[in-house]
């Protein structure tokens, strides 16, 4: 499990910061940039594929926004859009939590599923939102991926998704561990139907996601400096009671030691994932 | 009525039978082979082929060690990438030879150090995932002790999952449960309720199919049992074509938490 630091929104002006610069309009909802504080406009975000202009941070993204950004104006189409969480274990303030969540978030869960094109080439995708319950993998989580994946298994449809994710989510118990199985085996049919998978891991990547669906991608892709790991830093440096390196678990580590394919800037990746779709669909699936 | 804690406790409890125990009870000609052929050889898991009741097959183990010195050395039964990957290239061998897969799962759960990391932990438990969801010979996992999260599901992928009668099943350890939800690892009792992590409560969630009696403590007698079983069931698997084999694995897993619509 990982700090929940890394899933804090930005700070707003009503938690007493800083005071906004001078040019922010109080009246227009603005988004304060996490980095540098700057006032950003909230429409003016996509355009800039979700990178503070002033400092260049990597802004976090909801799902739902993700979504309409990767996907070529008016392509987006969402499918099971009404799959709702179950407190199947009545775990204690879990429901109270997921209500809460979900006024704040307006989700029903962590996931947004749908098709779409992303360069003009046809794609079913999934993206994790970072906003709910720090991106963990609820049952519901595990079953809008195993359906997009199942789904375009049967229209012979490549899949895109964007990772984010604390791991496992804790109150939903076994139900939560045993979607790392069942999206591994919808993955898996996926592959051996012959149809392409890219996954865009995104900061941070952790947990139970690691160990499943992220990891199974014929093409990973990072985003620069994203956190990707099985265990949070938090618990490894509990248990080798040692400082861990600068850079641990960082994109670039990965890299280097071999466990994702390419580093992509926001504002690369559309191009990339456009071209990677073209360069592995095979001629019959044109 | 035993709670969840005891059964915890129970699960951990010092001089509770490890997989080597089982091993040497309920199988004849083992030998072990060593390996990953990628980095290394992780003493947490062990692997090989043996006889169960006559026929071949390959039986893979996390192994937490009896004696201290033994204990250190197999790090306490947390496995690295490439215990898994071990693992893995057995299953892929058992394959080739269409022999069945035993799995017994006992650890606190997959290390979390900078070497595991370094070496992919969470690709090697993903790859295992997706590799046992396909693999063409019939698998049994048993739970023998603790199943603590993705380092016990990367060998759980299995066309029966068994538990014995205090063995536990769990997404988090219940300190690592407290400490996170109530902020304080002091509550792990109460994570152990939450979490629903007994063999009783998996079955009753369709996780898993069979509950072996620990028979007050008498292991040779579970072990008879256990043998029984297991060589009963390999036979049954055995007799589905591989097509319906790995469908009904897919079907076992799919369902779970999958009826929110």
């Amino acid at each position: 499990m990982i700090s929940k630091e890394l899933f804090k929104k930005p700070n707003n002006r009503l938690e007493g910061e800083k005071e906004p610069p001078a040019h922010a309009k109080p009246e227009q909802p603005a988004f304060i940039c996490p980095e540098c504080k700057t006032a950003l406009e909230k429409a003016e975000l996509p355009e800039t594929d979700y990178v503070c202009p002033r400092c260049g941070a990597l802004l976090q993204v909801s799902a739902r926004e993700r979504a309409l950004w990767l996907a070529d104006v008016n392509t987006f189409t969402e499918r099971d859009a009404d799959l709702q969480p179950v407190d199947r274990l009545g775990f204690p303030a879990y429901a109270g939590k997921l209500e809460k969540t979900r006024r704040e978030t307006g989700e029903p869960e962590g996931v947004v599923t749908g098709t779409a094109e992303i360069g003009g080439q046809p794609c079913a995708i999934f993206c994790m939102d970072p906003f709910f319950i720090m991106g963990s993998m609820g049952a519901v989580v595990g079953e809008k991926i195993t359906r997009i994946f199942e789904y375009a298994t049967e229209k012979r449809l490549p899949v895109v998704g964007y990772t984010v994710s604390g791991g496992a989510r804790i109150q939903e118990g076994m139900f939560s561990l045993m979607q790392m199985a069942k999206t591994s085996g919808a993955v898996l049919r996926h592959g051996e139907a012959g149809l392409f998978y890219a996954a865009v891991l995104t900061h941070p990547t952790t947990g139970g996601v690691v160990a499943s669906f992220a990891m199974e991608a014929d093409v990973i892709l990072a985003e620069p400096k994203a956190l990707i790991g099985f265990a949070g830093p938090r618990v490894i440096e509990q248990t080798m009671r040692q400082k861990l390196p600068e850079g641990f678990q960082r994109a670039e580590f990965l890299l280097q030691k071999g466990f994702v394919d390419r580093i992509v800037p926001r504002n690369q990746q559309k191009r990339e994932l456009s071209l990677l779709l073209a360069l592995n669909r095979k001629e019959a699936d044109r | 009525m035993t709670t969840a804690y005891e059964r915890v406790q129970a699960a951990r409890q010092k001089g509770r039978p490890t997989a080597m125990y089982y091993i040497r009870q309920l199988t004849t000609d083992f030998l072990e082979l060593h390996g990953d052929r990628r980095y290394g050889d992780d003493p947490a898991i062990v692997a090989g082929v043996a006889r169960l009741n006559g026929q071949a097959l390959t039986v893979i183990g996390i192994e937490k060690g009896v004696e201290t010195d033994e204990k250190i050395a197999r790090n306490f039964g947390s496995a690295h990438p490439e215990g898994y990957r071990k693992a893995l290239r057995q299953m892929r061998q058992a394959e080739k030879f269409s022999r069945p897969v035993l799995c017994l799962i006992d650890t606190a759960g997959a290390f979390c150090g900078i070497g595991a990391e370094e070496r992919g932990q969470g690709q090697a438990i993903a790859e295992n995932l997706m590799t046992m969801m396909g693999l063409k010979v019939p698998i049994i996992s048993v739970l023998i002790g603790e199943g603590g999260s993705g380092g016990a599901l990367a060998l759980g992928v299995a066309d029966r999952v068994w538990m014995l009668e205090n063995a536990v099943y769990s997404v988090i350890s219940p300190e690592g449960a407290a400490s996170i939800v109530w902020k304080d690892a002091g509550k792990a009792a109460e994570a152990c309720e939450a979490l629903r992590m007994t063999a009783q409560d998996l079955q009753s969630f369709g996780m898993i199919e069979r509950i072996f009696s620990e028979e007050n403590g008498d292991f040779e007698k579970v072990c008879q049992t256990l043998g029984a079983a297991l060589a009963e069931e390999f036979m049954a698997l055995s007799a589905l074509s591989r097509q319906e084999l790995t469908e009904q694995r897919y079907r076992k897993f799919r369902r779970i938490g999958g009826d929110e619509a």
